[in-house]
This record gives C-alpha cells, sequence and structure tokens, in this order.
C-alpha cells in the first residue's frame, strides 16, 4: 500500500482516528505522518535507549546460565520493577532501584560512562549537606594517610586536629 | 496577524540577541535530569501516581519566579492544540518525549523562554537553560542557581555513591547534558568536517545535525554535547566540550579564511546564488531552503551581504519548519503546499528586512 499522502513511499503507518465518532483510516509513510505532526520527530527513531537497552539484554543470557532460578529474584521493593524489567526497558523505576540492583550496577554504568562509576559532581545544597561534610572528612583521612606515608607528620598533625574538628561539628 | 508580529512571537526572545563568538556558535544549553524521591519515575508510574506528582510539583512551581527570570509560566500537555506543542518542539523548549497520551506532563518557561523545566519527561524534573552564542559557563551558574531554588522546595532522589539518580541510566550522575549549537559551513564546504566529526567522538563528546535526520545535518548546523554523565563534575564536563568547541570555531575560521582567499569569487556566486533564490522563487524544499540560509548566513558573517539580520539563519530554520508553517497559515498543508508556503515566508521576510527604513501599516 502507498502512502495516502506523498503516494511515492509505502504506507508503514496505519491507524484508525476516531473525531467525534468519525471513524477515518489512515496510512501514511514515516517520512510524512511526521511531517503532519501525527507522530513527533524522535519517538519512533532508534536511540541510545534502545541501544542501552540491547546492551543491558546481552548480558542477560550470560548470567542466566549460573543462576539456576527461573523467576527473577531482584525486585524493587519500593516501586516493584523487577531487575528483568530494568534490561527491557533499560530505565530505572525510582530511586530505590538503584539500591535494589546496586551489585548489578558497575558493569553498566561502566560501559556507559566510560569505565566511571561513581559520582564527583555537585552534591544538594539543602540536603547534601551533611555528605558534603561526610566528602570533606574523607578526602582529609586520605591526605592524611599520604601524609603519614610521606613522613610529613607536622603537616599529618594539622590535618588530622582538622579531622577531628570536623567530626566534632558533625555530631553537634 | 502580521508577519513582524508572528516572528515575535514564533522566535524565542533571548534567540533575537547576540552572544560571543555568534558568527559560529549559534546557542549554548545546559540541561540538568533531576527526580522527586517521594514518587516513582514518570517511565513506570501509574496514572494515579504521575499525576500526584505533576500537581505537586505545580504547586510549588506554578507562577513562582526566580530572580530576573520572570514568572514561570505552566503549560499543561492535555491542555494544549497538537500544533502548539509541535511549535514548543521545534522551538526546543520541549521534548517530542514530553506530549504522551495521558497528557500527565507539563512544561514551565519564562517570559524570554530562556529557561523551560519539563515536568514528568523521563524524569520528574528537566531544567534547561538556552543563552544565545558561546555562554556555556553562564548557563551552568544559571542552571545551578534554578537548581538550588527547586532544591529548597523538594527532596531530590539523590545518592552519595551514584548522585543525582535519573530514570536512566546514561544520565545518572550529574544528569547534566551540555550542548552547543554551531554553524560550519566553511567546514563543509571544504570537507574538513568529514575528518572533524571523528576526531570528536574520541572525546566522548556527540556530534549531530540539529534539522534534518539521521547524520544529514541541514543548514550545516551541528549539536555538539557531551556523552558521559558521571564520574566527572559538572564544571569539568563544561570545561571539556568548551575546549573542543573553541578548537572547532579556530578550524571553521581557518577554513573562513582559506575560502576567502583561494575562491573568493566562487564563494560569493554560491552565497548571492543562495540569497537570490530565497528572495525570489515560488517554490522551496526545507533542504534547499536550509543549504540557502546556511550560505546566506555565511554571506552575512563575512560581510558579503549587508541589510539582513545574522538571526535570520537560526530564525528562518525555525519557522520554515512544517509545525511552524501550520501555524503561521492556521491550516493543514500538503507537503506541496508547504514547499509554496515556504518560499512565500522566506520572501515575505526579506522584504521586511529591505523595507525596514519604510513605514509600515
Amino acid at each position: 500500500m502507498e502512502c495516502q499522502e506523498c503516494h511515492i513511499r509505502p504506507a508503514t503507518l496505519h491507524f484508525t482516528k476516531i473525531i467525534n465518532g468519525h471513524k477515518t483510516e489512515v496510512h501514511l509513510c514515516e517520512e510524512c505522518a511526521r511531517e503532519k505532526g501525527e507522530i513527533m520527530a524522535g519517538s519512533n527513531a532508534f536511540s541510545i535507549h534502545n541501544l542501552l537497552s540491547g546492551l543491558l539484554n546481552f548480558e542477560q543470557p550470560m548470567e542466566a546460565n549460573g543462576g539456576s532460578h527461573e523467576h527473577d529474584p531482584l525486585q524493587c521493593p519500593k516501586c516493584g520493577l523487577t531487575y528483568n524489567e530494568f534490561t527491557r526497558i533499560g530505565k530505572f523505576g525510582c530511586d530505590e532501584c538503584y539500591k535494589t540492583f546496586d551489585e548489578k550496577l558497575n558493569p553498566i554504568l561502566r560501559k556507559v560512562h566510560s569505565g566511571n562509576t561513581a559520582h564527583i559532581g555537585k552534591i544538594p545544597r539543602r540536603m547534601g549537606k551533611d555528605i558534603s561534610a561526610r566528602r570533606k572528612i574523607l578526602d582529609l583521612k586520605d591526605r592524611l594517610q599520604e601524609l603519614v606515608e610521606k613522613e610529613e607528620f607536622e603537616e599529618a598533625a594539622k590535618t588530622r586536629d582538622l579531622i577531628r574538628e570536623l567530626e566534632r561539628g558533625g555530631d553537634q | 496577524m502580521s508577519l513582524q508580529h508572528f516572528i515575535n512571537h514564533a522566535v524565542s526572545p533571548w534567540m533575537q540577541a547576540d552572544g560571543p563568538d555568534a558568527d559560529i556558535v549559534l546557542s549554548s544549553r545546559i540541561r540538568l535530569a533531576r527526580n522527586l524521591s517521594e514518587f516513582a519515575f514518570p517511565v513506570i508510574a501509574s496514572k494515579e501516581q504521575a499525576q500526584k506528582a505533576l500537581y505537586f510539583i505545580k504547586e510549588k512551581l506554578e507562577d513562582e519566579s526566580y530572580h530576573s527570570l520572570g514568572t514561570f509560566e505552566w503549560l499543561q500537555m492535555n491542555e494544549l492544540q497538537s500544533i502548539e506543542k509541535r511549535v514548543l518542539v521545534e522551538k526546543h523548549l520541549i521534548s517530542p518525549n514530553l506530549d504522551k497520551e495521558s497528557g500527565d506532563s507539563a512544561v514551565l518557561i519564562n517570559e524570554s523562554e530562556s529557561v523551560s523545566i519539563m515536568v514528568n519527561e523521563e524524569d520528574h524534573l528537566r531544567i534547561q537553560c538556552l543563552f544565545p552564542g558561546f555562554q556555556l559557563n553562564e548557563a551552568l551558574t544559571l542552571a545551578n542557581g534554578i537548581d538550588d531554588w527547586i532544591e529548597s522546595k523538594f527532596d531530590y532522589a539523590f545518592d552519595e555513591k551514584r548522585g543525582y539518580l535519573t530514570s536512566c541510566p546514561t544520565n545518572v550522575g550529574t544528569g547534566l547534558r551540555a550542548s552547543v549549537m554551531v554553524h560550519l559551513p566553511a567546514l563543509m564546504i571544504t570537507q574538513r568536517m568529514n575528518r572533524i566529526a571523528p576526531a570528536i567522538n574520541q572525546f566522548g563528546l556527540v556530534v549531530r545535525g540539529i534539522y534534518g535526520e539521521g547524520s544529514e545535518a541541514l543548514g550545516n548546523v551541528f549539536q555538539i554535547s557531551n556523552q558521559i554523565t558521571l564520574g566527572k563534575s559538572e564544571e569539568d564536563i563544561v570545561e571539556d566540550l568548551r575546549g573542543v568547541v573553541m578548537q572547532l570555531i579556530q578550524q571553521e575560521k581557518v577554513a573562513r579564511r582559506d575560502l576567502l582567499k583561494m575562491s573568493k569569487i566562487q564563494l560569493e556566486d554560491r552565497i548571492y546564488r543562495s540569497y537570490g533564490v530565497l528572495a525570489h522563487s515560488r517554490i522551496i524544499h526545507s533542504k534547499e531552503a536550509a543549504k540557502c540560509l546556511s550560505d546566506v548566513r555565511l554571506g552575512i558573517d563575512l560581510g558579503i551581504i549587508s541589510g539582513l539580520p545574522r538571526t535570520i539563519l537560526n530564525e528562518l530554520m525555525v519557522l520554515t519548519q512544517p509545525g511552524f508553517l501550520q501555524h503561521y497559515f492556521k491550516e493543514s498543508l500538503t507537503p506541496d503546499e508547504r514547499d509554496v508556503r515556504r518560499a512565500t515566508l522566506i520572501r515575505e521576510r526579506i522584504q521586511l528586512e529591505q523595507n525596514q527604513d519604510e513605514p509600515r501599516d
């Protein structure tokens, strides 16, 4: 069947419009449908997400070989999304999913983000106050370790005091 | 409606201003993806949950204002005509994905349309800041400010290890997508872009055409954006993109100079022919229009053509897209009809400029 709009390309989209009870059959090629605004550009396009979900699915059989369970044991307690479902749609269902699927995430994130698995950017200003403080202490502890290894004890003592001070501040 | 009036409404005010390096960089954009921890993400939320999140957000953000941005207007998708939604997409104020059948999504837009906040797209919130020219840092600063302001009202889905939690694993961490729209006619004419694009990909950046489909870049307009959102700070992501774009600007300038030096008359001929087509044709396809607009814009940037504003490329690229054409002529048009109307609109637009000193009614 040819496209009823351009009469050149074959119609690949067939749908029925019902407006005020009046039924009309529409047969369009993708290009004309997009131009007419019947479908929005991009909604049908092959996207990075399709690619990603392919990537996730690819891992599935390999892991399934090791496991003896037929049903999927991993399910998010908050939104109900299963790991299988996650690999199919390539999307998380809620914030809790990240915790639920945590042990499976590193390989996926590494692939998508050039080997990275941890966030080092912005921390929410209001909610993340504790995190910011804790992160600073962790950084300082790393530094302390370095200083001790380099035997720069004077500087290390100062850093230790600073850590103590920050940790006390956190308790209050 | 007069054309002038239509343009004033059709082209976002922020787009009419000139920015730094505006001869090559058309615009800079920062997008932050954010979710609320209280609700399931829109991709799997039930209708009831999606509505709950939508109204929860609406209550706290509708008609609110942030510093000098003015108040945010709330546009709910199920209250808009499909042509209106299409126009918002063509203005890059919403993504095509925001328009869902359920209609439980919305967008907040400020008066100058430089900021849009999509609600219930793939994530609960998508904050987008647009600046004319090359102003990535400015856009990031503004986006961060708006982000802090919104975060003062909502509990975000955030995890110390993974950062801002997004529906898609490709956005997790910073949730940041930084992009610039660049016009690279000389690199295309000299065919140097073929070698440059793969090199850009090596830096973890993505190059794609904005108008047109697939690898084809209509009007020689490209979008360059970061791919990685995790394991890099926001500042580093923006800085890496900025560095590459600065190189591109340099390369494009060299290519323009080479063209002028080696084939000035051929270049002038090409530009004036395109100008002639735009000013006089009666039927024009979007592809040809894009090519001619790119040539004319290059002519303006090189001082070969005067009396036309630089923004004519961005403006007419947007205005001559199917959604806008049908919006302007207020009717549904077949592709053949559109080519005729497109030619009319472009001619009128150019005449508008030529008659500018004369009184208009």
